[in-house]
């Protein structure tokens, strides 16, 4: 077993490689999940949580492609792409102390449903009262060199010309744009334009369990109809573009105002 | 058998693999390492801002870096590579006005030196790029450059054999990705380390590396005129600035399509004076043709705006830096100090399917 597991290794990456060892990690990895196929043995102060994104548009779920929806101020438009980061999960207790989430770069695409299912590993066993992250990329990792995993530039959420990430991209058509399509890139974490939010979903007094024993699942709505409503009313007819800027901040100020919300949480 | 015991087993052997590439390569203890360029740092610069840890030098790396740095296969029409427009006899400059890109399309601006960039903050003359890695995405995306895709890029890595292997042999995993590709150029771009010009010599009071008095002068000059921005030891200050090329900026307007903000209008990067006599044309859209322009330029030549920097602003209202011509005459000696040949002709900067001739350093002359 051990030779197969060699057998599976490939040559280490050079030392200095920003995330250290990631064949250490895989195969240490790998070895706990074998484990847990075959004799689950899961540590004792531990487990999982799940974060389920459900995407709408208003109260109607989101279909990507021709459907059309109201924006709530008066325009139609649909939705070709819609894809955000998520950083800095942490999870609150009751006690006002955090747990951070290590690592936690999540990208959420609509196109790819199982994206929209976010395993939380490793997690504290306790009873957590709340919720929190970064919607975006946190501003050091927009600078901080190549990168892998979630932030590899291959995803096409990285903007080459003006580094950093996009943090939200939602594109598609509107006969109110000018050009009859509309290219929102939500990104910028410089001083005047910063569009990194930080949101806590209120879990409305309910608690989550994590244990060996119980895996529980929060299930939140992403309203994508948010993005447009809120502080800053948003027209397809004045903004039918935006990469960063005054634009930008305007459609995270309405985003940040309740595009997530907690829908309900299993306690599995 | 416990899977605790098989995970420490599989941990040990990560270790035992980890160690294996470094001999393989000549890193590790086994074998002596060989000088890796650009390993060095010129202790003038001062502290890097992409230090040698960050992407600690090393041959093969290097080796890699260079050969992605001159492969116009990576390009959309496989014809132009980063070395098409950044060449070694001109410190990596272009003699192009505009970049000339897939399909012969002209880019908005002009090829800029490459040279000491471990020591910058941010890139191109609108300071967009904030990080060396990550920098070689743009003109690989741009339409009117390479013209590519990231994936298509890699697709086009992955399906050659050799690079498959130069890939493995350095970083382990494959298939080659993005991570490996931005670290392995960044090994090349991080090594072009220019501080060998007649200037540099000079500074270390090297023998026969004197100034002339008309450069010497031109030094003096230079510190007092020029120096307040084109300071330190990189003859950058790093900082954005208009320095009266336009108006309006119709065609680029800088700094601002980056930082949303309007008193960034027609500001751009400051560039380093290294290699100055190689690097013409000169300015963000490599208007001048020669340096002399370009000291006319800042004798007469400065263009009011409302971005305009204030060292441009004289008393009643005089525009521009007075230079008399013999001070523009030493200025421009000074100025030829500031050429490193050895850079320029560094074999291990070179081509590798075609390294620098003494043809290709008479061109480089010639074209000044």
């Amino acid at each position: 077993m051990a030779t197969q597991l060699l057998g599976a290794g490939q040559p280490a990456p050079r030392r200095g490689q920003r995330f250290g060892r990631p064949l250490l990690a895989v195969l240490v990895g790998w070895s706990l999940v074998s484990g847990c196929a075959k004799a689950p043995e899961p540590a004792a102060n531990t487990g999982n949580l799940y974060l389920e994104l459900e995407p709408t548009v208003g109260t109607a779920p989101l279909v990507l492609g021709n459907t059309a929806y109201p924006n709530g101020n008066g325009e139609q438009f649909t939705i070709s792409t819609f894809k955000y980061y998520l950083s800095n999960v942490q999870l609150h207790r009751a006690d006002g102390t955090q747990y951070a989430v290590p690592d936690s770069y999540i990208l959420v695409d609509a196109a790819q449903p199982a994206s929209q299912h976010v395993a939380l590993h490793d997690i504290p066993a306790g009873t957590y009262t709340g919720l929190s992250f970064v919607v975006g990329v946190d501003s050091a990792r927009n600078v901080a060199g190549a990168q892998t995993g979630a932030l590899d530039p291959v995803k096409g959420m990285f903007w080459d010309w003006n580094s950093g990430y996009i943090f939200v991209r939602l594109e598609g058509t509107s006969p109110a744009s000018v050009t009859g399509r509309y290219k929102y890139a939500i990104m910028g974490f410089q001083r005047p334009f910063n569009t990194l939010r930080t949101i806590a979903p209120a879990f409305g007094g309910a608690t989550v369990a994590v244990s060996p024993q119980h895996e529980p699942e929060v299930h939140l709505e992403v309203d994508v109809q948010k993005m447009f409503v809120g502080p800053s009313p948003m027209r397809f007819a004045t903004v039918y573009d935006s990469e960063g800027g005054p634009s930008s901040v305007q459609i995270a100020n309405n985003y940040a105002a309740g595009m997530f919300t907690v829908e309900h949480i299993h306690p599995n | 058998m416990s899977w605790l015991r098989v995970g420490l087993l599989a941990t040990l052997g990560a270790l035992v693999l980890n160690l294996l590439p470094a001999w393989r390569t000549g890193l590790g203890p086994v074998r002596q390492p060989v000088a890796v360029p650009g390993a060095q740092l010129p202790r003038q610069f001062g502290a890097p801002v992409y230090a040698p840890a960050q992407n600690p030098p090393n041959r093969p790396a290097f080796e890699l870096g260079r050969r992605l740095f001159y492969d116009a296969r990576l390009s959309a029409d496989g014809r132009v590579s980063c070395g098409s427009c950044h060449r070694q006899a001109l410190a990596f400059a272009s003699p192009e006005h505009l970049s000339r890109g897939v399909g012969g399309l002209l880019g908005l601006r002009n090829a800029p030196a490459l040279q000491n960039l471990r020591w910058r903050r941010t890139f191109f003359a609108d300071g967009g790029p904030k990080h060396l890695e990550t920098l070689p995405l743009a003109p690989l995306t741009n339409p009117r450059e390479m013209g590519t895709t990231l994936a298509d890029a890699l697709a086009k890595l992955n399906a050659d054999s050799t690079y498959a292997r130069q890939f493995a042999a350095v970083y382990g995993q494959r298939p080659i990705s993005s991570y490996q590709l931005l670290r392995a150029l960044a090994q090349f771009t991080a090594a072009l380390t220019s501080a060998n010009s007649r200037y540099d010599r000079a500074v270390r009071h090297e023998a026969a590396a004197q100034l002339t008095a008309p450069e010497q002068r031109g030094q003096a000059l230079f510190r007092a005129k020029c120096g307040s921005c084109h300071a330190t030891e990189l003859f950058t200050d790093g900082s954005f600035r208009n320095n009266g090329l336009n108006r309006r900026f119709p065609q680029d307007s800088g700094r601002v399509v980056v930082t949303f903000l309007l008193t960034d209008r027609g500001r751009f990067a400051v560039p380093s004076l290294r290699n100055v006599a190689r690097t013409a044309p000169y300015m963000h859209d490599g208007r001048f043709s020669t340096l002399a322009q370009v000291l006319a330029h800042y004798d007469h030549g400065i263009v009011d705006s409302p971005t305009l920097d204030p060292i441009f602003r004289g008393p009643n209202g005089r525009l521009g830096i007075p230079l008399t011509a013999a001070g523009q005459r030493d200025l421009l000696a000074f100025l030829g100090t500031l050429t490193d040949e050895a850079f320029c002709q560094n074999q291990d900067f070179a081509d590798p399917n075609r390294p620098v001739t003494s043809r290709s350093a008479n061109l480089a002359v010639r074209v000044r």
